[in-house]
């Protein structure tokens, strides 16, 4: 352990031997990783020892991890050191004229209002926006229900007992090399707390967080449902935030209480990288839910449709007796995208239950692989699972692949697992043309059909949004009455 | 209405019509009778566009325009409809979804209003008594887990919402109990007026007892060897097709 004013004076040290600006739009740390680094991040942050303690155990763990290297997934060697650790606030456009054309056509083809481009394009967001009065008109409605609902940096001033009980709860940081990285460097999130008993009344969602701006591209989120409480969040926006890094390594972790509910929605459309498969972002996530406590559920909801690489597995431990775990996905590989997700239900307690609904739709050179387990341990009486993963493919050169993981120690379990490939043929499109309908317009609709049981699952804002979204990640253009 | 002249077509190497000569007026309804093999089907697709088949020679019409350059979509939109022999299944796309985008798709083309709704839901109750059809078949899947009989009379019924100008119906009876066949029949016949042209296709004589045709052609080997009344397709289902192989088939007549 160093001491604190011996920390002090190596953190003011490093302060003038990277020459840091206070000047916001410069704010950018050296390139490289190492205990300075973590140090000046926690720093910059203001964040108590304790923290900063936890993030240097997460560095020197990490640096004894290697990269995994079973996921089916192909890409090149990520350099660490040559990546800005700390890079904020970022340089924002002072208006919409200063964004990307090619962005700008995308919110309009999804039929954003112009209030919420401006705050999904990161434009500096002044308080005439009616937007941010209803955010804060939001904000002070959920304080009075004593929700909580911030970054994840101030919840660790204002909040320091909770964060320090339940961070790494979940997903330690030796969890596993993405997660461990995170650990070490994590920038911001979001952190949500509902008390016993409260329902949140609406969605918490990063739109409606006033610093929601950039969050970097190590998130860290933590949810926390105390007895009997509900809250259904909604994680990422429906625009393609491009990013001139790479590597996105979040973590999430949720924690229900007896009695309570989480449900996590998430549609993901980071930058994919162009049609040749050059550039796009490395989306390599940790997600889990534990459901601590008995009667508790915790729903994952995800549209994967964006990102080079997406390796994520949203998973649940299902501690509590009579705890429930729901995984609903969708993802979209297009061009040279890859994508290896599924879920993990860890069933513990008895009378368990989970249910997997998976549906991967590739297209182009795409490739879309199902990676799921599920276990059940031995005494786990009556738990039950039931899997469904479907693939659909479009076209002829991309690829589906489905590696379901099944572990059942205990003879009252029932299990159920069931998988479909599906090819968008000739016949189908010739169908839907010969009844006025275009080839675009059909393979809209013959994926949203495939799809349904997972949009019915996303509030219904949301459910428009995934479709349209889907439809754009597919080169699909138009729209379907 | 519709003028075929001297259509030849093939797929990959195979030459499967060989010339074939049609004229459908508007209100006629025609009959295209043959053994299995005999082109039936691909004259059909080739109505509607289907890619797959390669015309190599001749011209199709359709109210004067020129048919074979348009997309199949188009062709819908223009008022041409085709039930098929085998109707594809879409799972998750319900057919009240599926028929609205159809519909709408065509009004847009005509430039007309999309239909709201209401009056979407009026149109479609009133074509479902037609075809016996219930309150939840809307809701189920395109074709998804339907019976033979379900699909072949949501092909009808698809057409009775659609209302086009030319009807092709190909192998509609097939697969058919006789109370379906009653139904389906019945909502075809429903669907005749001046206005509207129907080309069915055909293996057997059975359907043409309740859609009365107007003319019947008899195709062989990618030919139209004999054309007629109602009554040739009697006979052919009395004598079957060998007593018209074995008149000579004669070349079709020159195109004027």
């Amino acid at each position: 352990m160093v001491s604190k004013s011996v920390l002090q004076e190596q953190m003011s040290k490093q302060e003038y031997k990277y020459g840091f600006v206070s000047d916001i739009d410069e704010e950018l740390a050296p390139k490289g990783l190492n205990e300075d680094i973590v140090r000046l991040i926690s720093r910059k942050k203001k964040e108590p020892e304790w923290l900063l303690e936890w993030r240097l155990r997460a560095y020197r763990h990490w640096l004894t991890m290697k990269q995994p290297t079973w996921a089916n997934i192909t890409y090149g060697p990520i350099d660490y050191q040559d990546a800005h650790y700390y890079a904020a606030p970022r340089k924002q456009p002072k208006s919409l004229d200063e964004v990307d054309p090619e962005i700008m056509s995308l919110y309009a083809k999804l039929g954003i209002p112009l209030a919420e481009q401006e705050l999904l394009a990161g434009v500096a967001v002044d308080a005439v926006l009616d937007s941010v009065s209803v955010a804060t008109t939001f904000k002070k409605k959920l304080e009075d229900l004593g929700i909580i609902f911030s970054s994840f940096s101030d919840a660790v001033l204002e909040h320091p007992d909770l964060v320090r009980k339940y961070l790494g709860s979940v997903v330690p940081f030796n969890d596993n090399f993405f997660a461990g990285l995170n650990s070490a460097v994590f920038s911001d999130g979001s952190f949500a707390y509902v008390p016993p008993g409260v329902r949140s009344p609406m969605e918490l969602s990063t739109y409606f967080r006033i610093n929601a701006k950039s969050t970097g591209q190590f998130e860290r989120t933590l949810i926390i449902a105390d007895p009997g409480a509900y809250v259904s969040y909604l994680e990422g926006c429906t625009a393609p935030m491009r990013d001139e890094n790479q590597l996105h390594a979040a973590v999430v972790e949720l924690i229900a209480l007896d009695d309570a509910e989480i449900k996590y929605s998430t549609i993901q459309n980071w930058y994919p990288g162009d049609k040749q498969g050059k550039g796009g972002i490395y989306n390599f996530v940790t997600k889990r839910g534990k459901c601590l406590g008995v009667n508790s559920k915790i729903s994952w909801t995800q549209v994967e449709t964006g990102s080079a690489i997406t390796w994520k597995y949203p998973s649940c431990i299902l501690q509590g007796d009579n705890s429930q775990g729901e995984f609903y996905s969708v993802a979209v590989t297009n061009n040279y995208q890859q994508a290896d997700t599924g879920t993990k239900m860890i069933h513990i307690g008895k009378n368990t239950r989970s249910t997997i609904i998976s549906k991967g739709i590739s297209s182009g050179h795409g490739r879309n692989t199902y990676r799921g387990q599920v276990r059940i341990f031995k005494g786990t009486k009556n738990a039950r699972n039931y899997s469904q993963c479907d693939s659909l493919l479009i076209g002829s050169e991309c690829a589906a692949f489905t590696f379901p993981d099944i572990q059942v120690q205990e003879p009252t379990a029932q299990m159920e697992h069931e998988a479909s490939t599906s090819k968008i043929g000739e016949e189908q499109l010739f169908y839907c043309q010969t009844r006025g309908i275009t080839p675009e317009d059909a393979t809209n609709m013959i994926v949203n059909g495939f799809c349904k049981q997972v949009f019915l699952k996303l509030p219904m804002e949301f459910a428009v949004e995934a479709q349209k979204l889907i439809g754009v990640s597919l080169n699909l253009e138009g729209t379907v009455g | 209405m519709l003028e075929i002249k001297n259509l030849h077509v093939k797929i990959g190497d195979k030459v499967i019509l060989k010339g074939i000569n049609l004229s459908i007026k508007p209100g006629e309804v025609h009959a295209i009778m043959g053994p299995n093999g005999s082109g039936k089907t691909t004259l059909a697709q080739v109505l509607a566009g289907r890619v797959t088949f390669e015309v190599t020679q001749g011209k199709a019409l359709f109210e004067g325009k020129d048919l074979l350059t348009m997309k199949p979509e188009d062709r819908a939109r223009e008022g041409i409809f085709m039930a098929f022999q085998y109707p594809v299944e879409i799972p998750g796309v319900s057919n009240a979804y599926f028929l609205k985008a159809a519909l709408n798709a065509i009004r847009k083309y005509r430039n007309q209003d999309e239909i709201d709704a209401m009056d979407f839901m009026a149109l479609v109750q009133e074509k479902m008594k037609l075809l016996g059809l219930d309150e939840t078949f809307m809701k189920r899947g395109l074709n998804e887990g339907f019976s033979g009989g379900e699909k072949k009379k949501n092909e009808i019924f698809q057409m009775a919402v659609l209302e086009p100008k030319f009807c092709v119906l190909d192998e509609t009876d097939s697969g058919l109990d006789i109370d379906a066949l009653r139904l389906v029949s019945e909502g075809i016949n429903a669907m005749r007026s001046p206005a509207r042209s129907m080309l069915v296709v055909t293996h057997y004589q059975r359907l043409l007892e309740y859609v009365i045709p107007d003319v019947v052609h008899v195709l062989v080997d990618g030919k139209i060897v004999k054309s007629g009344d109602a009554d040739l397709a009697r006979n052919l289902e009395k004598h079957g097709y060998g007593w018209i192989l074995e008149e000579a088939p004669k070349p079709q007549p020159a195109v004027r």
